[in-house]
């Protein structure tokens, strides 16, 4: 498989073909369910039956897992750019967790606004920019940073932030209890289409950003000093990648939970494919993040219908054994 | 504006240790010059702080007038290219993608112009890198990436150039023709500054050496006032012996050690 040089004709046709499977995903994924629907029908006659679960049930459901499955591959790439590391992702690093923990916080305190700002979100990307900075802290030694400290760190900050979640899980009212399930394990529900709004208002900028800057996370991924002496200000850039970063995992992750492994799953076959280079691979881990995620949704519906499994259970027993095959093919490249 | 660099006691510690102090040169006309010197004498840090990529450095650096740390990076990378030793890479970049990079300061647009292509294509025919373009950076050998990592400098197309030890890697092929084509790059009016291990390329292609030794100038000029026997057993503790090639340059020998007196 040879790598072509990106130009506007590759680009053009890596997130033509990336699109076309979103849109198949978006057509196909409502009309999945327990319940079988009539589209011309919910198109037609809008107090049907038909219209009600495809207007307000599915639709907003696979729209949320796309846009959550969009910013999370991209929050991927982003950090495995920033590190230097293929298998840092916001769930790996333990900023899905930080995220979480700060979501449950806010619940039981009861707190409904900070700042005019709903109080979950504000909660949950201070959750994961407090535990983005931790986890950095305790692996860096110097200007170094090994690969297996960063997991090690990630790790542990998962299990602390999970053991503190179900310690305020047990202190919670009833009410507030069966809220916190869902920062356990996540989970796709539907939602309102302003939540929708608000949930695009807060990772379109960081998405746009990201994007804008994908030359220079082309070479960040190679060094520090690498970009520094093309012209990159390392500094600027990354304090920016990891505020974008915090954002994307903080405002996902107050809607849905920890969602672990789409960061992982889809930006490592896209390398495959389409190659390093981050000006393809930004949009296209978005498109095919957010059609990923859609389908892991739409299989979690129906799996074991009428039941509902977590999406995040999907993803975790998808993602888990693919991790492994990373971890081993990497460490064949990297030590010998 | 002043071409090149002058350093007036210039300095670098890491925690209590001087790796650099006291260092005043001037690198202010076109040429080769060779900074040499034994392990931990501060070569590497000395061009890292002409890099801009040592802040911190005490005293003064300047690069034409100005110091290098209130350069602007993408300004300055237009001026300056860096070689490292060598390159770790975690992702699959071609060797055309790490070549490509060396463009960035010149890049507006999301995509490199045509430019860009020819500057790239240029490098990588003079370090004859175009036969492995395409593929993974990763699965090259050490020489071969070595001369990527140059092509990468040489298509940011700047008068000055600071290599790392370029030939650590390199074939006695690919050393001699390394050194010959920054002869030529020198010879075209640029500034090439390359620390070396290598005393006998170092006296046989520079304009010039400076010698390093426990972080401060040991001795500076042309090679062969600075690489006298009675230096070079000062400095690095070795006895060695200059002879005469057939066509009339000396060559350095050496294989015995000293007992320190």
């Amino acid at each position: 498989m040879v790598v072509k040089r990106a130009t506007r004709s590759t680009l053009t046709r890596a997130v033509g073909l990336s699109a076309a499977v979103l849109a198949a995903v978006l057509i196909g994924a409502p009309l999945i369910g327990s319940t079988t629907i009539d589209l011309a029908q919910a198109f037609t006659a809008r107090e049907s039956t038909d219209s009600v679960i495809f207007f307000s049930a599915r639709l907003p459901r696979v729209l949320l897992a796309m846009l959550a499955g969009g910013a999370l591959a991209v929050a991927g790439v982003l950090f495995q750019a920033l590190l230097r590391d293929a298998l840092a992702t916001p769930y790996t690093l333990g900023v899905s967790s930080g995220a979480s923990l700060g979501a449950v916080i806010a619940i039981c305190f009861g707190l409904e606004l900070v700042a005019h700002l709903p109080a979950i979100w504000v909660a949950a990307f201070l959750g994961s920019a407090i535990a983005l900075a931790t986890v950095l802290a305790v692996a860096s030694e110097g200007r170094r940073m090994s690969s297996f400290t960063l997991l090690l760190s990630g790790v542990t900050m998962n299990s602390v932030c999970l053991a503190v979640i179900l310690f305020l899980q047990n202190v919670a009212s009833f009410t507030q209890s069966v809220a916190i399930t869902r920062w356990l394990m996540g989970s796709i529900e539907a939602v309102e289409y302003s939540t929708l709004f608000w949930l695009s208002v807060a990772v379109f900028p960081p998405l746009a950003f990201i994007f804008w800057k994908a030359g220079e996370w082309n070479l960040l991924s190679v060094g520090e000093e690498w970009a520094a002496s093309r012209g990159v200000n390392v500094t600027q850039l990354m304090r920016g990648g990891f505020l974008a970063g915090s954002l994307l995992t903080g405002a996902v992750t107050a809607l849905t939970g920890p969602i672990g492994f789409v960061g992982l799953i889809v930006p490592h076959a896209l390398r495959m494919r389409l190659g390093a280079d981050h000006r393809l691979l930004i949009p296209c881990s978005f498109l095919l993040g957010a059609a990923f995620l859609a389908l892991c949704d739409t299989l979690s519906r129906v799996i074991l219908a009428p039941t509902e499994v977590p999406v995040g259970v999907i993803t975790a027993l998808l993602g888990g054994p693919f991790f492994i095959w990373l971890l081993r093919s990497r460490r064949r490249s990297l030590w010998l | 504006m002043s071409f090149g660099y002058v350093l007036s006691a210039a300095g670098m510690r890491y925690g209590d240790r001087d790796v650099l102090h006291s260092v005043s040169v001037a690198f202010n006309q076109p040429g080769l010059v060779a900074i040499a010197g034994p392990n931990g004498a501060g070569k590497s840090t000395l061009l890292n702080v002409m890099a801009g990529l040592r802040e911190s450095y005490a005293g003064s650096c300047q690069f034409e007038s100005r110091e290098v740390r209130a350069w602007p990076r993408r300004a300055f990378a237009r001026r300056v290219a860096v070689v490292p030793q060598a390159l770790r890479l975690e992702f699959p970049f071609t060797a055309e993608q790490v070549v490509l990079m060396g463009r960035t300061p010149y890049c507006d647009g999301l995509f490199e112009s045509p430019e860009d292509l020819a500057h790239v294509e240029n490098a990588m025919a003079f370090t004859d890198t175009l036969p492995f373009r395409t593929r993974d950076f990763r699965d090259l050998s050490g020489g071969e990436r070595q001369r990527v990592i140059l092509a990468s400098a040489l298509a940011q197309d700047t008068p000055v150039l600071l290599l790392d030890e370029p030939t650590t890697f390199l074939d006695l092929h690919h050393q001699v023709s390394l050194y010959q084509l920054l002869r030529r790059l020198a010879a075209a009016g640029r500034l090439i500054i390359a620390v070396t291990h290598d005393l006998n390329l170092a006296a046989t292609y520079s304009d010039r050496v400076l010698l390093l030794s426990n972080g401060a100038v040991a001795a500076d000029g042309p090679p062969a006032g600075v690489l006298t026997p009675a230096r070079i057993r000062d400095v690095f503790s070795v006895d060695v012996q200059r002879l005469a090639a057939p066509d009339g340059r000396s060559w350095i020998v050496y294989g015995r050690e000293t007992g320190h007196a």
